[in-house]
């Protein structure tokens, strides 16, 4: 059973469709890239998985023995948090409240797995920095590192890379590869970078013209006229 | 107030620390100072420690406006000649407070245009109803006292200061319960949805404690200059400290001290409370941006 299914599900404001008509699958251990250009509904669609957004039609479900709260989720940056007094260890240990049930205050086993996350994504010694003057790579570690803390088995990433110079961008895209082939978690991405997504994903889910234009895996992406448009361009942007 | 028998400035250089020290053992003499610095304790920490939350999640213009909010409904109450206000005042902002957070977040009538209407027509009903009931022959003494609480912390009963001792405890335990929740919902309100937090329920929460505090606060500093008891402490330790924990344990510090300080100055040289409550929160606030130009520029 996969850990998460969209059913034919339609996305929309007001009435009003955004991309209709999605269905595909994301089973343990899939690297699942999400691509089409900007405002086909990308962002709206991790939303509507996330729960943030009902979808105007169909069902989003979980399995595989995943809770919905349990996924780790990487927003695509927003400008609110540009004047928060908040040290990286404060932001890291947040992803882990979805363990916390009724209790008021973080454990031991979870403060531990904050410092591992923090650890693995060399960021550890940063733990008492503010979060807002760090660089965007640093701060991308760090919501990386709480997302993490949020969940062992999904990590749902709204453009990680947006905004990152090349070589933190590389360094990022290792990091996910790592997390998926090392820790076994199953990832799925936004991303614009089609030369990165055939190169890093197993699957690609290809949205445009409000309509589901491909889902597959990566070799028949590759080999699809689709695919061979977009990605035969050498890696132009979406 | 009785304290000074000559204007502020006459007083002021006169007094020497002695002099300070019997005046002030003088006036703890009487039981009402002593519950006006208990109260006033007691809402400059549960203010500080909420108006952290408020200004980040730049919710600080609903305390503004549930300060007029209080103030019309307690110009109602005086009205109706109600022996004690308070359960009429805090009903009322309670539930504009959940009001004014609903439309906050409806999209069709902006969230601060509603406050305007809410805040502007319950201070303008206010003043009517205050102007028209033959209870007050001085309108313009009881608005004023009203708006900047002249008088009426050294007036408490001993059951507004139980009432408001417990209360404010209550703000502060619900406070540290939730404070990993509140954080979370403040910094990320997407991503602790996401992960399962109910954030509505914290704004909510968040909300209602905001709205006991400004009916609180009216007696120490008067409803126009609530907002400044929740906001100037969070500012000030904002310039200097840079994680959450530090800020807002600093800003009840800050706000505790400043309080303290405000309300025996006034109490000293005979000044209205409120008012100098706030002028040392300026002060406050002027020494942190100082010190906060100097540690930034050694970072
Ligand atoms: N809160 C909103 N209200 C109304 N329309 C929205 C909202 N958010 C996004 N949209 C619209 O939905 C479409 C898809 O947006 P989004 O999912 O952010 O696209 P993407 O992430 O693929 O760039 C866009 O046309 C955008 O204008
Ligand atoms: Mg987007």
């Amino acid at each position: 059973m996969p850990q998460l299914s969209c059913q034919d599900i339609t996305l929309g404001y007001e009435g009003k469709i955004v991309v209709a008509n999605l269905s595909f699958t994301v089973s343990a251990g899939d690297y699942l890239c999400v691509v089409g250009e900007n405002g086909s509904g990308k962002t709206t669609l991790m939303q509507s998985i996330l729960r943030l957004k009902a979808p105007m039609s169909g069902q989003v479900v979980t399995g595989d023995g995943l809770k919905p709260e349990e996924i780790g989720y990487l927003p695509q940056q927003t400008e609110v948090q540009k004047d928060f007094p908040a040290s990286v260890r404060e932001v890291v240990r947040s992803g882990c409240l979805n363990g916390c049930g009724m209790r008021p205050y973080y454990n031991r086993a979870q403060k531990d797995m904050a410092d591992e996350n923090m650890e693995k994504l060399g960021i550890r010694d940063l733990a008492k920095r503010c979060y807002r003057e760090l660089s965007g790579g640093q701060q991308q570690r760090v919501l990386l590192a709480r997302a993490l803390c949020a969940t062992r088995k999904l990590l749902l990433l709204d453009e990680p890379v947006a905004g990152l110079d090349p070589k933190v961008t590389k360094e990022m895209y290792d990091i996910i590869a790592m997390l998926n082939q090392s820790s076994g978690i199953t990832v799925m991405m936004i991303s614009h970078d089609i030369a990165a997504a055939v190169k890093y994903a197993s699957h690609i889910l290809h949205i445009g013209n409000q309509q589901q234009l491909f889902y597959g895996i990566t070799e028949q992406y590759l080999q699809s006229e689709l695919g061979k448009i977009y990605a035969g361009w050498g890696g132009a942007k979406v | 107030m009785t304290a000074g028998t000559g204007t502020f400035w006459e007083n002021l250089p006169n007094l020497s620390i002695a002099d300070i020290m019997n005046k002030l053992a003088e006036y703890f003499e009487f039981v009402n100072v002593r519950y006006a610095l208990v109260v006033g304790i007691f809402i400059a920490f549960c203010s500080a420690l909420l108006g952290v939350t408020l200004v980040l999640k730049r919710f600080s213009f609903i305390g503004d406006g549930l300060s007029h909010v209080a103030f019309g409904a307690t110009a109602v109450a005086t009205a109706v000649k109600l022996t004690n206000e308070f359960w009429l005042v805090l009903p009322v902002t309670v539930i504009c407070a959940v009001l004014l957070l609903r439309t906050g977040q409806n999209s069709k009538i902006k969230g601060d245009a509603a406050t305007a209407m809410i805040s502007v027509g319950t201070l303008a009903i206010g003043y009517l109803v205050m102007n028209i009931s033959p209870q007050s022959t001085n309108v313009a003494g009881d608005v004023c006292s009203t708006l900047f609480g002249s008088l009426s912390i050294l007036t408490l009963t001993s059951n507004e200061v139980w009432l408001c001792v417990i209360l404010s405890i209550a703000v502060i335990v619900i406070f540290f319960i939730l404070y990993h929740k509140i954080f979370a919902v403040t910094f990320d309100e997407n991503f602790a949805t996401a992960t399962g937090t109910n954030a509505k329920r914290y704004n909510l929460v968040v909300a209602v404690i905001i709205a006991i505090i400004v009916v609180l606060g009216m007696n120490m500093v008067g409803s126009l200059l609530i907002s400044a008891l929740v906001i100037f402490p969070a500012l000030s330790a904002m310039r200097v400290f840079r994680s959450f924990k530090a800020v807002i344990f600093c800003s009840a510090a800050v706000s505790v001290i400043s309080a303290t300080a405000g309300m025996l100055i006034a109490i000293l040289v005979g000044t209205p409370v409120g008012p100098t409550i706030v002028a040392v929160y300026i002060f406050g606030f002027a020494i942190f941006s100082v010190i906060g130009f100097f540690v930034g520029l050694r970072r």
